[in-house]
């Protein structure tokens, strides 16, 4: 049995190399190729589950140990895989909502001529993800962690012909570098403090070093999760990768990618539990991002890009969840899982609407698609209320947990934390309401959107694609597209309630991370109490704000904080004024240093013997007049020094 | 008579050839200084056979005479050539060393 | 006696300049297949002699031969290879056939008007015609002066005769300077006589700097011969014979003449390696050579000056080396940043490459001086890698320019759209310069990196900083050439020909291959590396708190 893990990886994998390699013959049925080992897959982890819920919960771990990597000395790296519970957790979320997202495609991508590529990089974006999370040590950890950049950077950019995907491709891939280095960084902390950089060894010797080197690990670690899992101060790149197809956005978003950061911190537990100043940078990195993400959520007007506000703030629950030590890492994942569902979900349902309005993606010209698309309105819906947490659905049982163990982390910072989590929560609330009124309620403000500017600019490049600028027929879309959306609203509604009936999720994981209960000074009754409380609160603001008044199909001005927060709360203008503008003159003036110094030196020493003979040149002038003088002088020099040796 | 004077004259004969060598631009006559230098040294070597006594000196001017007589034969041959091609006698005008 | 195969493995290339020279003007073609089956007879052997190779064996140096050669100096024909050259052989003689595959058609003659650069083929037969007549050498020149350099190549990386390897390092120069200076890229945005201005500044630039390197070394070499022969009796430029007198105290080189003759062959092998601040000879002449000849320069016979160090720096001069190191890495760091951040700010392509590959060579530097096994291993494995990626991304760059006739990024745009495959190799070549798990370069420098950071941490910290700035200079290559609306001059641009795929797909297949499995390499470097250590008498750092010794505590 053990020997089928490494299939896990290699079916995507062969699925890839056979898409991207195949040519032109492979179009017709490249996309079902592509689903198909993506299903098998799934299939794959699913015998597997099924042979480890056989084993006794403390024996569930499987290896498989496939050959020496890099055998140097005493650096020995080796490709095996490790497939314990938490890995499972992964592998079954990654195939299963990869697998949906593969057939939701097949219908999105219909019509584009390169569709056979698309399931090709989809692959290969599934096979980086499942090796990162099988992986047996950091090195094979770090292969899986930059093919996912690697495959993300090829999907956001597939419209390469579109300057702004290539771009956003690009600062994907090079935030995700800065994160790597991180965890190259970490590994090679690893290597020196332990000798070794596999999971078991050097997770169990974590008692034995200084506190100091663990914390650095642990920063170097979550450098690295900052950037895979978009969080402050590495989250740029997440918004703009948006300008991928809607399908690699939630494949991004929900099952793969932003979820790694969550598992290199779960995974590295016994790291950060030994480091608690390191832990303390996790969770104040997590609350931040959590809260900076729903506001930028609140702000934007793109669907998609709201969207992606609402998965930083998520995953910065997460991030903070497993900052807190065994009291959380089980609900980081907990809610890592029953946010793959609804993010996925409400992802594919945008994907849907888009289709259905001619790739618009302003939520301000929606409205009222109610009517036109019922299956997406109900899957959309049922992910929305799982989003905002409520109650008897998924996202309410995770979420809630996340809240009461930040309460129970205990003393002021558990307050704080408490506190933050819970203000996430209503402004969650808030803005998922505001997409949901704006985009599904409300007078149908498409209708003569189109009609009342023709020739206004749109500011979103996907409106240019649409060469035309008539009237939406809005749709309902083909059965490829809505069956996904349907089991993902399954999963919504009752994972969350599976997993916490009789504490299974817990008992599953805690055998790989430890649990802990903490102690809240709040009851559970009254966090729930006040996560309702909040919810309401939240759903009703943006009632009063959307629902109750006409929205105006151009928004309005804003306040400060909303316009700063439409521009990301101006981090990218500070990276766009500090980091380009000024690497633009670095690199300039070094270009003119290196030309006129570094040559310069050589080419001036060059020029000054040049000068030199030029002049002695001129002596040899031809008449043999001249030559004769400096005989003579020489001659004359030479016995006056002569007598004057002599005289001395 | 003191031998001395005669060195003296050779050394006076020498500047006035080297001079002449040095400033006349004349091949011929550049050509005739560089006799009187020759000579002039012809004259040294024989004052300083008498001085010294023995015959190394005389030896010495004999060859001398010998290579001038060698070395007139290929500068006049080379002046004439050059005057051909040039109709001028003057060095200067021989300063590209070609033709 | 036995084969010499380590000799044949350089006559051949030498004979087939020697053939290809001579085949007569008018069968230019037959010229290159000549060329070509020489280079790959050649590769043929140096794959016998990896086969023959034993990496567990005892001896320093295997398949030696030695001949008496200049007996009054003591200067012997020495060959052997220890599993670091063994590599490097064959990495030269894997890489010649893919650069005359790939300068097939660089050195024909050239067309009677410049401005129909896009229809090759008409060009080409309309030229044929006019030149057949008259008398148009230079192709079987090009293809012999690169079978000449491969040739001497070889022999410098065998050599274990100090004087030998002097020799031939130097030697290289000439059939280098011909080639760079004879056969001009003719992609250039100026004139034919700017260029020709342009293309001479390059190789007489190339060929000043890499002389004064070897003139300082030929002190040193003469230098050595007067310290071995105060000692020893006679003197001697044999590595073996040295090493041993110095294992058994029989030769003491004083503190101070020792690191003066360590700074004579460094400065020479940091000069072809290059390391900053020698390094402005390699843009120019990267940039002004047609792109086999510059991939011959970076990948091939820039690598004699890092074995160099690794070879002849360390082990003649181990306490030296070791009094160095602190100033070499840093100069190596600053090669990668620099070399780095110059490579973002360029325009023309080939430039680009030039730089990143001051960068990669800053990298090797700096594996090599860590001193540990890690980082020695790594900058071995490096040169090969590096010779592959940049060979895969150069020689693909090449075709790219031979179609649109300009090395400015700026005359690119959209390429993807119109020659994905030329795009999707050339996306691949950027990756592996970028160091991408999954391809080799990314083992390389990660065994560097971890070798230099375990004895230096802040130095390999600041080293860490240059993979965002490979990221950064590969993407944006790839963004302003090949993504984007297609430009104006580009939409008729063919994909990849058969001819440049056989190029291109092997390396790309060599790649994976050896990110995947590199242990056939490492297993043939890691003995010679530990060799080459216990030289210098360095032991790896060990880790604070060892992971076997935590489990067997429990």
């Amino acid at each position: 049995m053990e020997n089928l893990i490494g299939w896990l990886v290699a079916a995507p994998l062969l699925g890839a190399a056979v898409l991207l390699c195949g040519g032109k013959r492979l179009d017709r049925l490249g996309h079902w190729l592509g689903t198909l080992l993506a299903a098998a897959s799934f299939v794959i982890g699913a015998v597997l589950f099924l042979d480890m819920l056989g084993e006794d919960e403390h024996h569930r771990a499987m290896h498989q140990h496939l050959f020496s990597w890099i055998p140097v000395g005493g650096f020995q790296a080796d490709v095996a895989f490790q497939l314990d519970q938490l890995s499972m957790t992964f592998v079954l979320l990654i195939t299963g909502v990869g697998t949906l997202i593969h057939i939701y495609s097949i219908g999105y991508m219909e019509h584009d001529e390169r569709r056979r590529r698309f399931f090709g990089y989809l692959n290969l974006f599934l096979a980086a993800m499942l090796l990162l999370v099988i992986a047996d040590n950091y090195l094979l950890l770090y292969v899986g962690w930059e093919g996912v950049g690697l495959a993300s950077y090829l999907l956001i950019g597939f419209w390469q012909h579109k300057p702004s995907a290539a771009t956003a491709a690009k600062k994907a891939f090079l935030v995700n570098r800065v994160g790597d280095v991180g965890l190259s960084i970490a590994i090679m902390l690893m290597f020196t403090t332990f000798g070794t950089f596999t999971f078991g060894p050097v997770l169990e010797a974590t008692g034995e070093t200084s506190e100091g080197k663990l914390t650095a690990i642990g920063l170097m670690l979550l450098l690295a999760a900052c950037g895979k899992s978009a969080q402050v101060p590495l989250q740029s790149w997440l918004g703009d990768a948006m300008e991928g197809p809607t399908p690699v956005s939630a494949l991004i978003h929900a099952a793969t990618m932003v979820t790694a950061g969550v598992y290199l911190i779960t995974r590295s537990g016994a790291i950060f539990n030994a480091a608690p100043d390191a832990q303390t940078a996790v969770v104040t990195v997590g609350a931040v991002t959590l809260i900076f993400g729903a506001i930028i959520g609140c702000a934007k007007d793109d669907i998609k890009k709201a969207l992606a506000g609402s998965t930083m703030s998520q995953i910065g629950y997460m991030i903070l969840a497993a900052g807190l030590g065994p009291i959380g890492y089980v609900f980081a994942i907990m809610h890592l899982v029953t946010h793959g569902f609804f993010k996925a979900g409400l992802f594919l349902g945008a994907g849907s609407v888009m289709h259905g309005m001619n790739d618009e993606v302003d939520m301000r010209k929606y409205g009222g698609l109610r009517k036109y698309m019922p299956i997406t309105f109900i899957t959309f819906g049922l992910g929305y209320l799982a989003i905002i947490g409520f109650p008897g659905l998924s996202g309410f049982f995770s979420k809630d947990k996340i809240i009461e163990a930040a309460f129970a982390k205990g003393g002021t910072e558990g307050w704080i934390l408490g506190l933050t989590t819970l203000l996430g929560a209503a402004i969650t609330a808030y803005y998922m309401t505001r997409v949901m009124l704006l985009t599904f309620f409300g007078e149908e403000r498409w209708r003569n959107a189109a009609t009342r500017s023709p020739n206004a600019p749109s500011a979103e490049p996907a409106a240019e694609t649409r060469g035309e600028h008539a009237e939406p027929h809005p749709h309902e879309s083909p059965k490829s597209m809505t069956i996904p959306m349907i089991v993902l609203a399954f999963g919504s509604v009752f994972a969350g309630g599976l997993f916490s009936v009789g504490d299974r999720f817990v008992h599953w994981l805690e055998p790989v991370t430890g649990h802990d209960h903490g102690d809240s000074p709040l009851s559970a009754t009254t966090v729930t109490l006040s996560t309702v409380a909040v919810l309401i609160v939240g759903v009703s603001l943006a009632w009063a704000q959307y629902g109750r008044k006409p929205v105006p199909v151009v928004a309005p001005r804003g306040s400060l904080l909303t316009r700063a927060a439409r521009r990301d709360l101006l981090q990218d203008d500070f990276n766009h004024v500090v980091l380009v503008r000024g690497g633009e003159h670095l690199t300039r003036s070094l270009v003119y240093v290196d030309h006129k110094l570094v040559d310069g030196v050589v080419n001036g020493t060059a020029a000054s013997v040049g000068g030199l003979s030029g002049r002695l040149r001129r002596l040899q002038n031809g008449y043999a007049r001249s030559y004769a003088v400096s005989m003579f002088g020489g001659t004359a020099v030479l016995i006056a020094a002569t007598l004057l040796m002599r005289a001395v | 008579m003191n031998p001395v004077n005669y060195l003296y004259l050779a050394a006076l004969l020498f500047t006035i050839g080297a001079t002449g060598v040095l400033l006349r631009r004349n091949a011929i006559v550049v050509f005739m200084c560089i006799e009187l230098m020759l000579n002039a040294c012809n004259l040294a070597f024989v004052t300083f056979s008498r001085m010294h006594g023995n015959l190394d000196g005389q030896i010495m001017a004999f060859f001398t005479m010998v290579v001038a007589a060698a070395e007139v034969v290929i500068g006049l041959a080379i002046i004439v050539s050059i005057f051909r091609s040039r109709h001028s006698a003057s060095v200067d005008d021989a300063s590209l060393m070609k033709l | 006696m036995s084969f010499p195969l380590l000799t044949a493995m350089a006559v051949v290339p030498a004979v087939g300049a020697l053939v290809t020279a001579a085949i007569p003007a008018a069968q230019r073609t037959t010229a290159k297949w000549v060329a070509l089956l020489f280079s790959l007879v050649t590769l043929v052997l140096a794959a016998v002699t990896l086969v023959r190779f034993d990496p567990d064996s005892e001896d320093a140096y295997q398949l030696t031969e030695s001949h008496a050669w200049i007996a009054d100096f003591g200067v012997r024909y020495e060959l052997g290879v220890d599993g670091i050259a063994v590599v490097l052989v064959a990495l030269t003689a894997l890489l010649i056939p893919f650069v005359i595959l790939a300068g097939w058609n660089d050195a024909d003659p050239p067309a009677s008007s410049v401005h129909d650069k896009h229809d090759k083929h008409v060009k080409h037969e309309a030229a044929d015609e006019v030149v057949t007549q008259g008398r148009w050498r230079p192709t079987q020149g090009f293809f012999a002066l690169i079978l000449m350099v491969e040739a001497m190549v070889i022999l410098s990386f065998e050599a274990t005769d100090v004087f030998l390897f002097y020799v031939f390092f130097e030697a290289m120069l000439i059939p280098m300077y011909f080639l760079i200076g004879g056969f001009g890229d003719r992609a250039g945005q100026l004139s034919e006589e700017e260029t020709a201005t342009q293309r001479s500044y390059a190789a007489v630039k190339f060929l000043l700097y890499n002389l004064a390197g070897g003139l300082i070394m030929l002190a040193a070499v003469v230098g050595l011969y007067a310290v071995t022969a105060d000692d020893l009796g006679t003197g001697t430029f044999s590595l073996q014979q040295i090493a041993e007198a110095r294992a058994s105290g029989q030769l003491d080189i004083s503190t101070n003449t020792e690191r003066l003759l360590f700074l004579g062959f460094f400065f020479a092998f940091a000069v072809k390696a290059p390391l900053w601040p020698l390094h402005t000879w390699l843009p120019n002449a990267m940039g002004e050579s047609t792109t086999p000849v510059a991939v011959l320069i970076t990948a091939v016979v820039d690598k004699v000056g890092t074995f160099a160090m690794l070879r002849f720096c360390l082990q003649l001069f181990p306490e030296a080396s070791k009094w160095a190191t602190p100033v070499i890495l840093v100069l190596a760091v600053i090669s990668i940043i620099y070399g780095a951040l110059l490579a973002v700010g360029q325009r023309d392509i080939k430039r680009l490459v030039a730089y990143a590959s001051i960068s990669h060579f800053g990298f090797i530097i700096l594996g090599i001086f860590a001193m540990t096994s890690q980082g020695q291993n790594g900058a071995t494995l490096y040169m090969v890698n590096h010779g592959i990626s940049t060979a895969a991304l150069m020689l693909v760059a090449g075709f790219l320019i031979s179609r649109r006739g300009s090395r400015l990024i700026a005359d690119y745009g959209g390429v993807q759209k119109v020659a994905p495959v030329l795009a999707g190799t050339f996306l691949i070549g950027g990756l592996a310069t970028l160091s991408l798990p999954g391809l080799a370069p990314f083992i390389s420098e990660f065994l560097v990196l971890v070798g230099t950071f375990s004895r230096y941490p802040a130095i390999g910290i600041i080293a860490t900083v240059g993979i965002v700035l490979a990221a950064l200079y590969v993407l944006v290559l790839y963004q302003r050439t090949m993504t984007g609306p297609v430009k104006a001059g580009i939409e008729g641009m063919p994909d990849l020909k058969a001819r440049e795929l056989t190029v291109v797909v092997p390396l790309i297949a060599l790649l994976v291959f050896l990110g995947v499995y590199p242990k056939p390499v490492t297993d043939m470097i890691d003995p010679a590396v530990g060799r080459t250590l216990s030289v210098v008498d360095k032991q790896d750092p060990k880790p604070d708190v060892p992971a076997q010794d935590v489990e067997a505590a429990k």
